[in-house]
């Protein structure tokens, strides 16, 4: 039986990154996550399987040391919350413009601004619908568990070699610093030269027998090229959007009532669903895995056989317009969240359902 | 899926312990949940172990949310509890009107100014300053308060906290693992149920 450890969600990331092959990590601290790096240094994974662990001077420095990293073809990752990720921006978009794959940690906290250090899912808009400028999606994927934590680092890396994009692992600060049972996988070994040539043939990897110059830019300064590139991206997104949406349900089989939630919210709502369910009320989840990809047909379906649907999110509405696109006008769709670092209870999100739809 | 008898059946035989412990940051409350949460591991169980986390950590109250079940948990965050550890008068001011009807309180009376005053829960004092200077080491402070948890619930077994403790405690500090064990068989005999619930 594989072992089973007891550790946050932050360590979780960081010993997933070590035993998954990782070539690099540029970080630099923010609660909180701080315990990503804190635990890679602690780790020293540098003597046992040669993984770089770098804290840079800066958000910007950590995320442009990803964007050396991947142009050589490493496995190269970064973790930050959310005023650490604003500064990433501009690196993302040209991640994604140069088509490289990296995985990026955003354990959300409370904004705008320096804000509060305290849980949050109000990057949701930055991470999903862009952040940094231009037509680029990122592939983001929202962990509930410290076994998520564990377990996406992995997925991540996969998708973002599958299809050569930044792929975000969205957190937030109840999920970074829960403590959970955690099982590890058997070791993975970093890539080695040869497997590096095969698998990332694009990249710069010093003057190679056998093939031509590969450049790694994002700039293209002709119209045509640059549309060109631009539907490129179309296409891979469609096949993203085709093949990699990720979801989970809970009780909706029979569900008239319908909760979206994602990361720990998903988790809160489960438990105020078996709390309705107690009262004979027909309610379930949809918890979206994928942020980008989005469930769409799963909740156009949803929508189709609720009386209602609810967002709940620890933000002001956001994934909530996202949730209003795919029903498209099949039920009402409402809406409740909490800011600030403050987090809904499972009575609290009972009492907002029962408001929202008029049961009490 | 699940149908509602089903989700009746999972009702059943269905243990859920949610837990509450909070007092001063340098208390132990942390890591008297850490030790918990890993003796419920080892007695193959689930588990979540939820800080506060935060400025009022800077020596003020610190709090952890630990929650014992035999079946996958879905909130962390909860509002109301089972059992409130309490080390500190902040602490009871605060929690004391969240325990569940029925359930426990226990708390450490040199932490605190005024007594507890609900009279639907179980409320038992233990002494721990007294035991960990008997123990001759401050730092089982919170050990002797996981004893008179103990003592008073059976969800989680001795033998799994003493795996717990050796798993949280590295090998090179044994004599330590020792003396936590001797200051929760203490903090077992020295409990005081002061009243029952009603």
């Amino acid at each position: 039986m594989a072992e089973k450890i007891l550790m946050k969600g932050n360590e979780a990331i960081a010993f997933s990154a070590i035993r998954n092959g990782v070539d690099g990590y540029f970080g630099y601290p923010i609660t909180p996550q701080s315990e990503v790096m804190e635990t890679l240094m602690k780790e020293k994974p540098w003597e046992t399987t040669g993984m770089v662990v770098l804290q840079a001077e800066s958000e910007l420095s950590s995320i442009n040391m990803v964007y050396g990293g991947a142009s050589c073809g490493k496995k190269v990752m970064t973790s930050s919350s959310s005023p650490g990720i604003s500064l990433m921006c501009e690196g993302i978009s040209y991640i994604a413009g140069a088509e490289l794959p990296c995985v990026i940690v955003d354990v959300m906290r409370g904004g705008p601004g320096l804000g509060t250090i305290q849980p949050s899912q109000s990057d949701y808009f930055q991470t999903v619908k862009g952040g940094g400028h231009g037509d680029y999606h990122s592939i983001v994927i929202a962990p509930a568990s410290a076994q998520d934590m564990y377990d996406f680092v992995d997925w991540g890396f996969e998708l973002a070699f599958k299809y050569r994009t930044p792929v975000i692992v969205l957190a937030d600060g109840i999920i970074g610093q829960l403590m959970e049972k955690v099982e590890l996988h058997p070791m993975k070994p970093r890539r080695t030269a040869e497997e590096i040539l095969r698998d990332a043939p694009w990249a710069t990897t010093g003057k190679t027998p056998g093939r031509d110059r590969n450049v790694i830019t994002s700039l293209s300064l002709d119209a045509n090229t640059q549309e060109e590139f631009n539907r490129k991206l179309l296409a891979k997104y469609k096949a993203i959007e085709a093949n990699e949406v990720k979801y989970a349900e809970y009780l909706t089989d029979d569900a008239e009532y319908v909760f979206v939630a994602f990361g720990c919210s998903s988790r809160i709502c489960e438990a105020a669903v078996d709390i309705l369910r107690e009262e004979g009320i027909k309610a379930g989840l949809i918890r979206p895995i994928t942020l980008y990809p989005f469930p769409e047909k799963e909740i156009s379906r949803l929508a189709g056989q609720a009386k209602s649907m609810m967002s709940i999110e620890l933000s002001l509405g956001q994934m909530v317009e996202d949730v209003r696109l795919a029903a498209n006008g099949q039920c009402p769709v409402g809406f409740y969240g909490r800011q600030g670092g403050n987090i809904y209870t499972p009575e609290e999100i009972v009492e907002e359902f029962k408001k929202f739809n008029k049961l009490s | 899926m699940m149908s509602n008898e089903a989700i009746a059946k999972k009702k059943q035989k269905y243990m859920k312990e949610e837990i509450i412990i909070a007092g001063f940051g340098g208390q132990g409350v942390l890591s008297m949940g850490k030790i918990m949460a890993y003796s419920a591991i080892m007695q193959d169980l689930e588990v979540t172990w939820m800080p506060s986390y935060g400025p009022e950590m800077r020596g003020g109250t610190a709090n952890v949310c630990v929650i014992i079940s035999d079946k996958k948990i879905s909130s962390p965050i909860i509002t109301k509890y089972d059992t409130a550890i309490i080390l500190n008068q902040q602490s009871l001011d605060k929690f004391e009107e969240r325990v569940k009807p029925g359930g426990l309180l226990i708390y450490d009376p040199s932490g605190i100014t005024r007594e507890p005053v609900r009279k639907d829960i179980k409320v038992c004092s233990i002494d721990a300053i007294e035991v960990a200077a008997e123990v001759g080491n401050a730092k089982v402070y919170n050990m002797a308060v996981l004893g008179a948890y103990l003592k008073m619930k059976e969800s989680l077994k001795m033998e799994n906290v003493v795996k717990g403790l050796e798993k949280s405690i590295p090998a090179r500090y044994s004599d330590l693992i020792q003396k936590n064990r001797e200051a929760i068989e203490k903090g077992m005999e020295r409990v005081k149920i002061l009243s029952e619930s009603k």
